[in-house]
């Protein structure tokens, strides 16, 4: 994985798979600390504590198609490459929560990528799962939640292309306003 | 600044086009490989030019969707399209570029890209 937002777009994936239906994503770029924090917060099922203890293991996984899964893996070595790490706390029943701190200015630290494709693509494939998305950049803030977007649109699909697009281009501007705002 | 009350303009333009739309049967599939294999090799960008092109074109009868893994890693990204009544094609290595040519010359037109399909890929 080249950007970071593909990683974040692989782990909502396994929030998909553990049939959450409200995934919080926050990307918290605290430059002052010199820090990058990702979290991605679901309702799914959630995984005992034994699993917990080995998800990062590539040969851990819930697939059935093989025996390797590299999702939680590839992001963990992407947040020690960089002197930073990944955390995993979970319960059965309630949920997940995958925490990735980076040290910002690093040379091996991805760059976070399209945010926007990645947030439309979990959308586009699940269009009954609600997405939070909160950007911080230092004090600044966007967010965008999927269920105010539903309360707008109704019983129209959020899935279809028009709706998508205008999302993507919604968040790419909001990402682009705060910063230089 | 886009706000969202914007998107009430896009909720009435869809909605009149919910009307023109025909059964799940009749429609074509374009089903794109999402798992940590095919992110990874880009099918990120694939799926979102198919996405663009069938919304720019307004293709009906075109449904684009995502599956897991297909099993075959080592050709991500792969897109499968299923025209009714036709045998599936799968493609492979796909990239934005080949997706919009995909959707031109098999979607629109019914031929299919011989030059991407897994049968290729293999000779």
């Amino acid at each position: 994985m080249l950007e970071l937002s593909l990683h974040i777009l692989d782990i909502m994936n396994n929030s998909v798979k553990a049939k959450a239906d409200l995934i919080t994503v926050t990307v918290d770029e605290n430059l002052a600390a010199n820090r990058l924090t990702v979290t991605i917060e679901d309702n799914g099922s959630g995984m005992d504590e034994d699993f917990v203890k080995s998800v990062t293991d590539p040969f851990r996984t819930t697939r059935t198609t093989r025996k390797v899964g590299m999702g939680l893996s590839l992001f963990k070595a992407a947040a020690e490459a960089t002197g930073g790490s990944l955390t995993i706390s979970s319960c059965v029943g309630k949920g997940t929560v995958v925490t990735t701190v980076f040290t910002h200015d690093h040379i091996d630290r991805q760059p976070l990528g399209d945010m926007a494709e990645t947030i439309t693509t979990v959308l586009s494939g699940n269009p009954s799962i609600d997405v939070r998305y909160r950007h911080l950049v230092n004090d600044k803030e966007f967010l965008l939640d999927t269920r105010e977007v539903r309360q707008i649109l109704g019983d129209v699909d959020i899935s279809s292309p028009e709706v998508m697009m205008w999302l993507t281009d919604y968040i790419k501007e909001g990402l682009t306003d705060m910063v230089s705002a | 600044m886009k706000s969202l009350a914007e998107l009430e303009a896009i909720k009435n333009k869809v909605k009149n086009q919910i009307n023109m739309r025909k059964d799940e049967e009749d429609s074509t599939r374009i089903v794109v490989g999402m798992a940590t294999c095919g992110i990874a090799a880009g099918a990120r960008p694939v799926l979102n030019a198919m996405v663009e092109e069938v919304s720019k074109r307004a293709l009906e009868n075109v449904i684009v969707t995502q599956t897991g893994c297909i099993g075959m890693c080592r050709l991500e990204p792969i897109v499968e399209v299923t025209v009714p009544g036709q045998e599936k094609v799968t493609y492979v290595k796909m990239t934005a570029e080949k997706a919009a040519k995909v959707i031109n010359d098999h979607i629109v037109n019914g031929r299919v890209c011989k030059e991407f399909t897994i049968g290729a890929a293999q000779e």
